[in-house]
């Protein structure tokens, strides 16, 4: 088994408070599910929308965005599967492709010293 | 026990939206509807993101008033110069010392039930019409999109933006909620039940096809008059009684319509279906509402609707009671509708052909003209009078005003049983 990040990426989350409650409870359907088949090794966690950036030799700090708001990082999970091909599979039942939003898998490099 | 014609955690974002922008109001001032809206949105929005990693907290509504308090009070900062809020609390949010106390105090748990009566008297608002009084509710209090409120009515999103954005207007220049004192509250309290009868009618028969739609609307009229119930101003007999019809009528939507979207009549119900615990809700509340000197419209529909819920068959349903409960409808709230439905009475009691006399006297039978179920009351009992030809005409005129697709099978399955012949519309 190998360690993936999900990078959950965009999507939207507006929506009237039925809808809002609907997504919710798709996300927490789905983090069970990946739980229940022992793919999830740590649930992660949201980010806030806002934050800082350092950049350059200048060290210079502006505020995000750090890409285009559709592509933010709203949040990660780190999980476990056999291959990067298992893993893209996982993530399919992400309900944020229905806000269209997307999923970034990457693997975890191994380090073996 | 309360009705519980929805799951208690079910619509939980939507609820908590209704009670918290009803408290946000009151902070920030009827003319800031917005504002407080944006909040609540914020603190939904940040509930979602925490929501989705950490799961559903142990007591949400504490969670999302929490969120919703800060941002509050950090809005309310950065406002303050530029906005006046609400007039009765500008001194306080003013300085720093009281601010944060007065926010605290105002997002108390007592308080906020009252909120929400409040801001329901006054989207009950008399410069508003009944549609846009309901809409509002459903928008405001019960946390509905536009969106959903147009297809909870089956009209466009652009005609409830526009019925909604105008009657914002109107809530807006009250400036504040509603007061909930003695007097303005029972001058108000009539408009209250009638935008909450017409809200649940509207669930009950209205247009909207999707039975889970009907289902929800009922649900929230239900879940409102409960609230009315619990204030002592506004726990009068008249809003028992308004509790008791809505149970009662509740309790037969699973036998109305079935679980594959077709509807039922009374006569044709499969009665095992319907919901024991709010009939005896219903019962419960009807006679607590047997009080007072006032005898309102409420009351007699509820007491029709609990000889229905009584009766085991449609035979053995107290016909001659219903007749005489319907003359005391008709003598304190006369329509045309009503006369109907005693007239459908009159021809359990007495056969199809009094059925049909008693119609032929309505009062204003031309303010029926568009309404499905006056030609297929006809349609039915001309049936049942072995008359199928002409019962088959009235049908397709019935059918030609179905309202929905509900309807209109349900009235296509009439005309099948008049070229069968057949006048029983038991399955």
């Amino acid at each position: 088994m190998s360690d993936f990040l999900f990078l959950y990426r965009g999507g939207d989350s507006s929506g009237s408070p039925e809808e809002m409650q609907q997504n919710m409870q798709k996300w927490v359907a789905w983090m069970k599910e990946l739980g229940d088949s022992g793919h999830l090794k740590a649930i992660g966690n949201p980010l806030e929308p806002g934050g800082k950036v350092v950049k350059g030799k200048q060290k210079s700090i502006t505020d995000g965005p750090y890409a285009e708001a559709k592509d933010m990082v709203g949040g990660y999970t780190l999980i476990e599967a056999k291959d990067l091909t298992q893993a893209a599979e996982l993530s399919k039942g992400c309900p944020i492709f229905e806000k269209d939003g997307f999923v970034e898998v990457r693997p975890i490099m191994q380090i073996n010293m | 026990m309360e009705p519980r014609a929805v799951e208690p955690d079910e619509h939980l974002f939507r609820h908590e939206a209704g009670r918290m922008v009803a408290v946000l109001t009151r902070l920030f001032g009827v003319h800031n509807l917005a504002l407080a809206e944006d909040v609540v949105q914020d603190a939904f929005c940040r509930a979602l993101e925490v929501w989705k990693f950490r799961g559903v907290p142990e007591n949400p509504s504490a969670w999302l008033m929490a969120t919703a308090k800060h941002r509050a009070i950090d809005v309310l900062r950065r406002e303050r110069t530029a906005r006046t809020f609400a007039p009765q609390l500008g001194r306080f949010l003013e300085s720093e010392w009281t601010l944060a106390p007065v926010v605290h105090e105002l997002l108390g748990a007592a308080a906020m039930q009252d909120d929400e009566l409040r801001m329901m008297f006054s989207c009950c608002h008399p410069g508003l019409a009944e549609p846009a009084q309901i809409a509002l509710i459903l928008h405001i209090l019960c946390g509905f999109s536009v969106g959903e409120v147009a297809a909870a009515f089956l009209s466009s999103t652009a005609a409830i933006e526009k019925r909604i954005t105008r009657a914002r207007k109107v809530l807006a220049r009250s400036k504040k909620l509603f007061e909930l004192s003695a007097t303005d509250c029972s001058t108000r309290l009539s408009a209250v039940h009638r935008a909450l009868y017409l809200l649940f009618n509207e669930g009950y028969h209205g247009a909207s096809a999707e039975s889970a739609v009907r289902v929800e609307l009922c649900g929230e009229a239900l879940r409102l008059a409960g609230l009315l119930r619990r204030h002592p101003l506004t726990a009068t007999p008249a809003t028992l009684a308004l509790g008791a019809l809505m149970c009662l009528h509740a309790a037969r939507l699973p036998g109305r319509v079935d679980s594959s979207g077709e509807l039922h009549a009374l006569f044709e119900q499969n009665r095992s279906r319907w919901d024991r615990a709010l009939i005896a809700e219903g019962q419960r509340l009807l006679d607590l509402s047997a009080t007072g000197p006032e005898l309102t419209q409420y009351h007699v529909e509820a007491a029709i609707a609990s000889v229905h819920v009584r009766a085991q068959s449609p035979e053995e349903t107290a016909w001659e009671r219903i007749i005489s409960l319907y003359d005391t409808l008709m003598a304190i709230h006369p329509s045309p509708v009503v006369a109907l439905n005693r007239a459908i009475a009159v021809a359990q009691y007495q056969g199809p052909d009094r059925g049909l006399e008693e119609i032929r006297t309505i009062d204003g039978l031309d303010r029926l003209a568009s309404y499905p179920f006056y030609p297929a009351a006809l349609g039915e009992l001309e049936l049942r009078g072995g008359r199928p030809t002409p019962a088959r005409d009235h049908f397709c005129k019935a059918l030609a005003l179905a309202r929905s697709p509900m309807e209109r099978r349900f009235i296509e399955r009439r005309i099948g049983a008049c070229l069968i012949g057949d006048c029983d519309p038991q399955e």
